[in-house]
């Protein structure tokens, strides 16, 4: 009997330990990310694009990557969604039915879902040779929209799927079609659902390295057309810290740090907004 | 009316349009590897491809395998570390935690699974690299020196190793395993659990015995889809892991698993014959071997869904 | 003295009161029906008896339970020698994701029983004690969960059994059962009250009628009259007994 109390306790205390580890690692990477890069962050690296010596530590900033990252990340996002959201919708039963299709479907998202994104970059570069395009935004966004498409669609497939099947039938009872219910009691019931779907693709694609790699380039300037090489956060940090210069060195750590808030405040904003918006939606 | 019809119609066959595509999507991706992996598969062998071990693109030379047991090795040791871990803290987020305490824990865990890869690797490069090359290092040097595998090399001990890409590693799928195990731990009927303690088992017994037994196929499939993640993870592995090629023979040795081989040499194999093809092969081996354990996974998901529905 | 009595028992969740200051003697070897409408609170009071409350986050438990005169609420109670006390049959049978026999051993088996031929005793006698012995002997090493469902219920019975309860808290155990499952489930606690006190939760009058000894009546939270069976069904006092009894309310 003892002994039973025993075993109970000890595997209880290793199970918070484990649990407390696991949330100790988040804290340790927030702190260690925060206190190395706020320390290197200035106005002038959030506002300049790198000048010349600016990888041999003379000044400049890193706009150029910030501004490529959010075009890179929002254009991807916008291209996932425009396959993610009609695919989902087709995948409920009000569309597809049982259909062997939508499980062929469901399976290729999954499968998807599971393909590194270093898979997508390699593939998403020889798209580009064959299309006879060198690495440039365009490239980026098709390879980066890759990558968020399966998450994407996974999350929007279970939002949408919430929506009660009385609901919808309540508007086909009243003889609307299939899409005049999909947009205008679909969409509305599962719009927080959605909404954060499309947050959390955003934040997984803005923080995509491998995909980017090879599609998108890198370039000190500022993105003029689709069809420019882009900078991008998560490649300011690696390029950077690869220098021998602790100067440049350290505004890789201070790239870290940006790219860390920006995931944070889009992961904070998708609950915010998953409660504001779901004012219409029943419960 | 019309107007409503066509809509209607419209919109329906552009669904059906864009699931296909997606649902060709996968087979796309793999075609495209496959077909440009063609030129190095006719020159050479795919058994000498795999099995061998000199890697030198300017002679024709091209031997996969210190890169494919790098691979294996980090992720093999990420999951050895992460497997217990993540197990035991998705039980006690399943069958102990009050929910107030699993509501302020998954949405942690969702923040930690969203953090991008480079910045785990740099976490690792500031913390973790000097951690292992000051401290476990040395310390495994003297008091290991009787494990095989567990010391350092004579002037390898730079912290950029397996030991270290494993740790990232580790921190990286720990979000994904456990949110999936507690989601199947969660499925385990309560009156299942509730039928263990009524005759007097203690909760660590019922999870023992009746809830990890219930949900066993489904805690495997998240053991499978994390060991497929960490193969695949590129950036944060590349960052720490000493990028080397040659097969590692403790865990203090660099290594070179496959996708950061790709990532690094991807831009600049342009002149050299066949260079391009043999990388794309590396992506082809990551695809299919991340596709097979997928698959697995999800063919033992099933099976633990259509269990619960009993 | 009686085995178990209740004192001022109150469970609150989220503040809101599902049972109020219920207080009475349960006697010893009978059978107790609870009735009442659902929702009254029939199942909440059985879940006290044995703790397995504590599972539900957010509620509230006051007042006393005592049996043998010891306070089983308390925080320092030895929780698993009372659930080994008090043997549970469920609305729904669950059997554990195992074999038969290892479903019957299970309790046995954590409460320190190694021994294999006296495994295969206990196994052997509960199953005959529950009726379902000549049904499942060619098969004792079968998933328990190819039974039928009457046949679970009753390997449920045998289960709650083999760690030698003194008291049976049954919650509506022919519920989900065939007609002739829940005879022979009836039929069984006929003959297992000589050795057992039974809690029996029921919202079919019927069963009490056949069943019980001494009734006990909830109506939404309350504890509202109870008494033998004999008085409390024909000479009710209170009225919401008496309406509950013509079918007016239920």
């Amino acid at each position: 009997m003892k002994w039973r109390l025993l075993e109970e306790k000890v595997f209880r205390a290793l199970m918070i330990l484990c649990l407390g580890a696991v949330i100790a690692g988040l804290a340790l990477i927030v702190a260690v990310i925060t206190a190395k890069g706020a320390r290197s962050l200035s106005w002038e690296m959030l506002t300049q694009v790198p000048k010349g010596g600016y990888y041999l530590g003379k000044s400049g900033g890193i706009l150029n990557a910030i501004v490529g990252s959010l075009a890179l990340a929002f254009g991807a996002t916008a291209l996932a969604c425009v396959f993610a959201f009609p695919v989902c919708l087709y995948l409920q039963r009000d569309y597809a039915g049982r259909s062997r299709l939508a499980s062929f479907v469901r399976t290729s998202l999954d499968l998807l879902w599971g393909v590194p994104s270093i898979v997508y970059g390699a593939f998403g570069f020889t798209v580009l040779l064959y299309m006879g395009m060198r690495a440039s935004l365009l490239g980026g966004i098709i390879a980066l929209a890759l990558v968020e498409l399966p998450i994407m669609a996974r999350a929007m497939e279970e939002a949408v799927r919430m929506v009660p099947q009385a609901l919808k039938e309540a508007s086909y009872a009243m003889g609307g079609t299939h899409w005049e219910t999909m947009r205008k009691v679909v969409l509305r019931q599962a719009l927080p659902g959605i909404l954060t779907a499309i947050l959390l693709a955003f934040g997984r694609g803005i923080g995509d390295a491998a995909s980017v790699l090879f599609t998108a380039g890198y370039t000190d300037n500022l993105p003029r057309s689709l069809l420019d090489p882009v900078a991008s956060l998560p490649l300011a940090v690696f390029f950077q810290l690869g220098t021998p210069f602790p100067e440049v060195q350290s505004r890789a750590h201070a790239c870290a740090f940006i790219l860390l808030v920006i995931v944070l405040v889009v992961s904070v904003l998708s609950r915010l907004l998953g409660s504001r918006v779901s004012k219409y939606s029943l419960r | 009316m019309r107007l409503r019809l066509l809509t209607e119609r419209l919109t329906s066959l552009w669904f059906l349009c864009l699931s296909v595509v997606v649902m060709l999507l996968t087979a796309i991706v793999a075609g495209a590897l496959v077909h440009r992996s063609l030129p190095i598969l006719r020159r050479h062998p795919l058994g000498a491809l795999l099995g061998g071990s000199g890697w030198h693109p300017m002679q024709d030379q091209f031997g996969f395998l210190p890169f494919i047991v790098g691979t294996v090795w980090v992720t093999v040791l990420a999951m050895a570390m992460a497997v217990p871990v993540c197990l035991l803290s998705a039980i006690y987020l399943a069958e102990y935690a009050r929910s107030a305490t699993r509501a302020v824990v998954r949405p942690l865990l969702d923040v930690l699974a969203g953090i991008p890869s480079v910045v785990y690797g740099l976490f690792g490069v500031l913390l973790l690299v000097p951690l292992v090359s000051d401290h476990i290092a040395p310390w495994a040097a003297k008091h290991l020196s009787f494990l095989p595998g567990a010391t350092p090399r004579e002037g390898y001990a730079t912290g950029y190793c397996l030991l270290t890409g494993a740790i990232v590693l580790a921190m990286m799928v720990a979000p994904l395993i456990i949110s999936i195990a507690d989601e199947v731990l969660r499925s385990v009927p309560v009156a299942m659990r509730e039928a263990s303690l009524a005759v007097g088992a203690t909760r660590w017994e019922t999870v023992k015995h009746v809830s990890a037994r219930f949900a066993a196929p489904g805690l495997v499939a998240a053991v499978v889809l994390g060991f497929s993640r960490a193969f695949g993870e590129t950036m944060a592995v590349l960052m720490v892991v000493g990028n080397v090629p040659m097969a590692p023979r403790s865990v203090f040795d660099p290594a070179y698993p496959l996708p950061a081989l790709i990532a690094n040499n991807y831009g600049e194999m342009m002149s050299i014959p066949l260079y391009d093809s043999a990388l794309l092969l590396a992506a082809l081996i990551l695809m299919v071997t991340v596709l097979a354990f997928n698959l697995l996974a999800q063919g033992v998901l099933v099976i633990a869904k259509r269990r619960a529905a009993q | 003295m009686p085995h178990i009595s209740v004192r001022d028992l109150t469970v609150a969740y989220d503040g809101h009161a599902i049972l109020s200051d219920v207080t009475m003697d349960i006697p010893d070897r009978q059978i107790t029906a609870i009735v009442g409408p659902s929702g009254c609170g029939k199942t909440t009071f059985l879940r006290c008896m044995n703790r397995l409350i504590d599972m539900t986050d957010g509620a509230r438990v006051r007042g006393e339970v005592l049996i043998d005169g010891a306070n089983i609420l308390a925080p320092d109670a030895d929780v698993i020698s009372l659930r080994k006390k008090m043997g549970l049959l469920s609305q729904k049978p669950q059997p554990l994701p195992m074999s038969i026999y290892d479903n019957v051993a299970y309790g046995p088996r954590l409460h320190g029983t190694r021994n294999k031929r006296q495994l295969d005793a206990i196994v052997e006698r509960y199953l005959k004690l529950s009726s379902l012995w000549g049904e499942v002997r060619e098969r004792l090493h079968a998933p328990a969960a190819r039974l039928s469902v009457g046949q679970q219920q009753r390997l449920c019975l045998a289960r709650g059994l083999a760690v030698e309860p003194e008291v049976l808290l049954c919650d509506e155990p022919c519920a989900s059962l065939d007609p002739t499952s829940a005879q022979h489930i009836e039929k069984r606690f006929v003959e297992l009250k000589q050795d057992y006190t039974i809690v029996l939760v029921t919202h079919i009058l019927r069963q009490a009628r056949r069943l019980a000894d001494y009734i006990v009546f909830f109506y939404m939270g309350e504890l509202v009259e109870h008494g033998p069976a004999e008085q409390l069904l024909n000479d009710p006092r209170d009225e919401r007994t008496k309406a509950y009894l013509s079918g007016t309310i239920s």
